[in-house]
């Protein structure tokens, strides 16, 4: 049965108070992790095809083409492991 | 020697990467350095030839390694000036040396009414050791302030100083604004209230020439892994005359002489080891001694001065061209001189790790956060920061580099 962990290597919550979560996916399976994102969330912009900023359930986030996320404002990261499960499985 | 970073590259192996097809720009050198082929070579030809344990045994292989474990601290004492090896601690880094003066001097030392002084500037970790203490002990700590600018508050310092402080805790070099403290002037008026100060020199030992001698510190910390040395080493100097009072900070080998079983008490009767290895329990890292040994000489060929040129040279040609960026606002001192190497800066309202991530993308590493000092972020009135940081073997065309991209982001 797939997990987010089949496609995601580390999560990364930075310090201070506004928290960011940083998603960092799997090298080997960061392209097909990031077809299926873009598959699922809404584009807003893409910059140099570089950075999508994205939408998904009212959540904002910018994807990176090395395979790095940035998700901000979520409350925790349970938000953030049910966000990624709906956008990867 | 004449100072050539672009033959200096050549030793770097690292330097030849690409990160997502992009020639590897490494601007973090804050956090650490990479490591020149000379020292990866003596740290494998050790494991090769002359790996055993130290003070042990008699037999030839621990005797080549101990002669080599105890010439690291030979090579370290002569970097920093100091009077000899019985001043030179080996410890894992910066943290462990700072945790090791809290608790071998800090514990025995300090008590209600006695005061400390740390500056706004600092590290965590030479924040955070001093008020797990003060929660033990009951002593109290002071801040002194920094100015608007990142530099340090001298005249708040002169405030805040007084009998009751007996330990003043302050980085040579801030690692997130690169300010140089005038660590001398700070001593003394330190040794003038009877105190002790201990530097954080993990952002200065690597960068500049560092004589505490000249300086007249009582405790100096730094960093193998910073100044081009495997992790897991680092150093503490402290005066030989202060360390012979501490107490040990771990038990156990290397750091005893005896330990001799009395059956009157039926309790074990210990006696410390001489200087150092007192300060040194366990099998200690002896490959990372060696291993900085051999940064050390490295360095000490180029010449520290070289060094401390080369990288004003470079902020001065990064600071002007970042000042021709619109959206950048770069944090901390004027004058080049005045930081060491370190440029922390935002761009726009865009999030330091955005910028750092898009930088990535190019091939250009920096640091984005807080970098481990969340007091002065707030001073700057910053959530975080970007950070680049130089040293030898950085390039102008580096730099222009990186200001291409930067202007790439100034357009999102």
């Amino acid at each position: 049965m797939t997990a987010i962990e089949d496609y995601v290597a580390r999560i990364d919550e930075t310090c201070g108070k506004e928290r960011d979560f940083i998603v960092v996916l799997k090298y080997e399976k960061k392209d097909e992790a990031i077809a299926k994102i873009l598959k699922k969330a809404k584009i807003q912009k893409t910059i140099s095809s570089i950075i999508f900023e994205l939408t998904f359930k009212d959540i904002s986030f910018r994807l990176y083409r090395t395979g790095k996320a940035i998700f901000r404002k979520l409350k925790d990261k349970g938000e953030l492991q049910d966000v990624l499960i709906d956008l990867l499985l | 020697m004449t100072f050539d970073p672009y033959k200096i590259r050549e030793d770097f192996p690292i330097l030849k990467r690409k990160i997502n097809n992009h020639p590897l720009i490494y601007f973090d050198n804050a956090a650490t350095s990479q490591k020149p082929k000379q020292v990866i070579e003596v740290i494998k030809n050790f494991y090769e030839n002359h790996n055993a344990n130290v003070h042990r045994a008699v037999h030839t292989l621990s005797q080549e390694a101990t002669e080599l474990y105890e010439n690291a601290h030979e090579e370290v004492a002569k970097f920093i000036n100091a009077n000899s090896i019985e001043e030179i601690i080996f410890v894992r880094g910066t943290t462990e040396a700072i945790n090791l003066i809290a608790y071998s001097w800090g514990l025995h030392n300090l008590r209600e009414n006695d005061e400390i002084l740390i500056s706004l500037m600092e590290h965590h970790s030479n924040i955070v050791p001093w008020e797990i203490l003060s929660k033990i002990k009951g002593f109290d700590i002071k801040y002194v302030n920094v100015n608007e600018d990142g530099t340090l508050s001298y005249k708040d310092f002169e405030n805040k100083i007084s009998n009751k402080t007996k330990m003043v805790c302050i980085s040579q070099v801030s690692n997130v604004s690169g300010v140089v403290n005038d660590v001398k002037r700070l001593a003394k008026t330190v040794h003038e209230h009877d105190a002790l100060i201990l530097v954080d020199g993990a952002q200065s030992v690597p960068h500049m020439p560092v004589n505490v001698k000249d300086l007249d510190v009582d405790f100096l910390a730094f960093s193998g892994h910073k100044m081009l040395g495997p992790t897991g080493i680092g150093v503490l100097y402290g005066r030989r005359d202060v360390l012979e009072k501490m107490k040990p900070f771990h038990g156990g080998g290397e750091m005893i002489r005896n330990v001799f079983f009395d059956t009157n008490t039926r309790r074990c009767v210990i006696t410390w080891n001489d200087l150092p290895w007192k300060f040194e329990a366990g099998t200690p890292n002896v490959c990372g001694g060696v291993g900085l040994m051999e940064a050390i000489r490295y360095l000490r060929k180029i010449g520290m001065e070289n060094v401390k040129a080369h990288e004003e040279e470079l902020t001065r040609y990064a600071v002007r061209l970042m000042r021709k960026c619109e959206k950048v606002k770069i944090y901390g001192p004027k004058g080049p001189s005045a930081r060491c190497g370190i440029i922390p800066f935002s761009l726009d309202d865009l999030s330091s790790h955005d910028v750092a991530l898009f930088l990535d993308n190019y091939g250009i590493m920096v640091r984005s956060g807080f970098h481990c000092a969340q007091p002065l972020h707030e001073i700057f009135g910053l959530n975080s920061s970007v950070r680049i940081s130089f040293y030898i073997y950085n390039i102008r065309e580096e730099i222009d580099r990186f200001i291409e991209v930067l202007k790439e982001i100034e357009q999102i």
